[in-house]
């Protein structure tokens, strides 16, 4: 980071950036390069400044992913309480996917991730917004076909 | 042990999370108590006397660090950090969803002590709960009058407002917590100057865990001579303990620091499933060293843990049953460390992952003597040579393992691989 950067910038825009990255990706799907090109312009920031920035964090894609991102915690707690791999590998059947891929359709993608703070009630996994806790394979196969059978 | 919770009073309550609950349980009542019957000083006095030391992670007292804000008349800020990221830790986010008032009137009366005139609460972008939790919260404080212009008559200005993380560990770090609410790479700063001097747009910042805050209605309420009559003589008042791993009843715990960790594991979460013996516990989280089963019935306070050679951390407790590879757990962290080190220090950045190489190395029967020696070497190379404390947490996680279980690694390479069952 360049000196004097402090003093030439107006610190609220700035400030705004990952807030207005997480707009944009909703709206979006993903921060395409237009994407972050019309944050920066905004903000008074360079695209390259945007992309440094928004490439730091994990929760900001620079690709499309799925509908439905679906991320499986394998961080220790849940390795150790088990059942955090036999989800994976449901959900990898059932998705005829891998770990780190989208479905052809688009609808899907899985990843995996470490720690969702729910070591207490694992195996757990997260699907756009929602976590869900303390899961059976049957759970897994209701909460895909509701999924699924959405327009 | 029984103890009447104190942080944890309200959670079991219907819809412990709305305003209306808080106020007809004591709620606000020492917010309305401090700004009529304190001056800031005397707040700082109060907190420091009761001893309350931070809950997240490294236990420095909070009114030392409140003391070091500058009287200045410039702005100042607090943020308020809901970043909980440390493996096996799960008790801000029940704070949060559960009672989040209790923490919104902890941080109004820590930034009317210091004299700051916004408050930021930066939360994990993965808690969707808990950021609709925080947004209703403050937007309720705000309805009511206990945030905005002339809180409660008396004068005090504070705005409030939510920051979104976006998936960086390190953000729960305080320097690259500011970087990051400033729009920039979470990536921790030099300290010196801490951000007590230079944090938020190089004004005093003042940045507390949510559980710390948590305490402070009760220190107002009660007193100091209270708060301090709970736990031992250096770490007092209660302490939410996250138990999670090979136990029966996994879950939050509130008890008051010092209590043993036999009894909290034995006769609180009920033991090991199978009646299997205990190998390992993690006391603090991922980044703390792990307890050998000889240790079992130390007390689970700062000083303790200290001089067991680990530390009390965020109280998040791993346990570990004799069936566990110790090498997988190395493993394990080492993946966790190398996956979120932010790429700013090259010990850290390039150690961590060299770390992940070795230990995979072992544990899949391809290690060979001189491997533990490189650990080691690695370790030493990373420890005390970063900006942040994180490259001493990746050494207590690998390091600490190897030096209690260094037996398991040596078994590893002679034996080709892992012979504990899967």
């Amino acid at each position: 980071m360049e000196p004097g950067y402090y003093a030439e910038m107006d610190p609220a825009k700035r400030a705004m950036l990952l807030t207005a990255l997480y707009m944009a990706q909703e709206q979006y799907g993903y921060l395409s390069r237009e994407a972050m090109e019309r944050v920066g312009r905004r903000l008074g920031m360079s695209p390259r400044e945007v992309y440094n920035t928004a490439t730091f964090y994990s929760m900001f894609r620079t690709e499309p992913v799925g509908r439905y991102l679906i991320q499986v915690c394998e961080g220790l707690s849940c390795h150790l309480a088990g059942g955090a791999e036999d989800l994976v590998a449901h959900l990898e059947d059932r998705l005829g996917i891998s770990a780190g891929q989208m479905t052809g359709d688009g609808r899907f993608s899985l990843q995996m991730v470490q720690c969702l703070a729910a070591c207490g009630s694992s195996p757990a996994m997260r699907i756009n917004d929602t976590l869900y806790t303390n899961l059976t394979l049957g759970q897994v196969d209701t909460i895909l076909q509701d999924l699924e059978g959405r327009p | 042990m029984t103890f009447e919770p104190v942080l944890l009073r309200r959670t079991s309550l219907p819809r412990s999370d709305s305003i209306d609950v808080y106020l007809a349980n004591d709620g606000y009542a020492a917010l309305a108590r401090a700004l009529r019957d304190y001056a800031p000083g005397e707040l700082i006095g109060l907190v420091k006397a009761s001893k309350l030391r931070g809950r997240g992670g490294a236990g420095f007292p909070a009114g030392l660090k409140w003391g070091f804000m500058p009287q200045s008349d410039g702005p100042k800020y607090l943020c308020v950090n809901t970043d909980e990221g440390e493996p096996g830790t799960f008790k801000d986010r029940e704070l949060v969803e559960k009672d989040p008032h209790q923490i919104i009137e902890g941080a109004i009366i820590a930034a009317y002590a210091v004299g700051a005139e916004r408050a930021f609460v930066y939360i994990r972008g993965e808690f969707f709960q808990g950021i609709k939790s925080w947004i209703k919260a403050i937007a309720d404080a705000y309805a009511r009058g206990f945030l905005g212009q002339n809180i409660l008559g008396s004068g005090y200005d504070l705005e409030m407002s939510v920051h979104r993380g976006a998936g960086a560990y390190i953000c729960g770090e305080e320097t690259a917590m500011i970087s990051s609410l400033e729009g920039r790479r979470g990536e921790p700063r030099l300290k010196p100057p801490y951000p007590a001097e230079k944090g938020y747009w190089g004004q005093p910042t003042l940045v507390h865990n949510v559980e710390t805050l948590a305490n402070i209605p009760h220190i107002v309420n009660h007193g100091a001579e209270w708060f301090a009559s709970i736990g031992t003589e250096k770490s007092t008042g209660p302490k939410i303990f996250c138990v999670s791993g090979h136990v029966y009843r996994r879950g939050v715990y509130e008890f008051p620091l010092g209590i043993s960790l036999r009894e909290l594991l034995y006769e609180h979460a009920g033991g090991v499933p199978g009646g299997k013996a205990i190998k390992a516990v993690i006391p603090g989280g991922a980044s703390t060293p792990p307890l050998t089963a000889d240790q079992l019935d130390i007390t689970l306070d700062f000083e303790s843990l200290e001089g067991a050679g680990s530390a009390l951390g965020t109280g998040a407790i791993i346990v570990l049953d004799e069936d566990t590879c110790m090498v997988d757990v190395a493993r394990r962290s080492a993946r966790f460390f190398a996956h979120e080190s932010c790429g700013r220090c090259t010990p850290c950045r390039v150690g961590t992952q060299r770390a992940v190489d070795v230990l995979e190395a072992i544990e899949a029967g391809r290690g060979v003597p001189e491997d533990l020696d490189r650990l080691e070497a690695l370790c030493h190379g990373i420890s005390g040579n970063t900006f942040c404390p994180m490259g001493d947490a990746v050494v207590s996680a690998i390091g600490g393992t190897l030096v209690r279980f260094r037996d398991e690694f040596e078994e590893h390479i002679s034996q080709g691989g892992c012979a504990a069952p899967a």
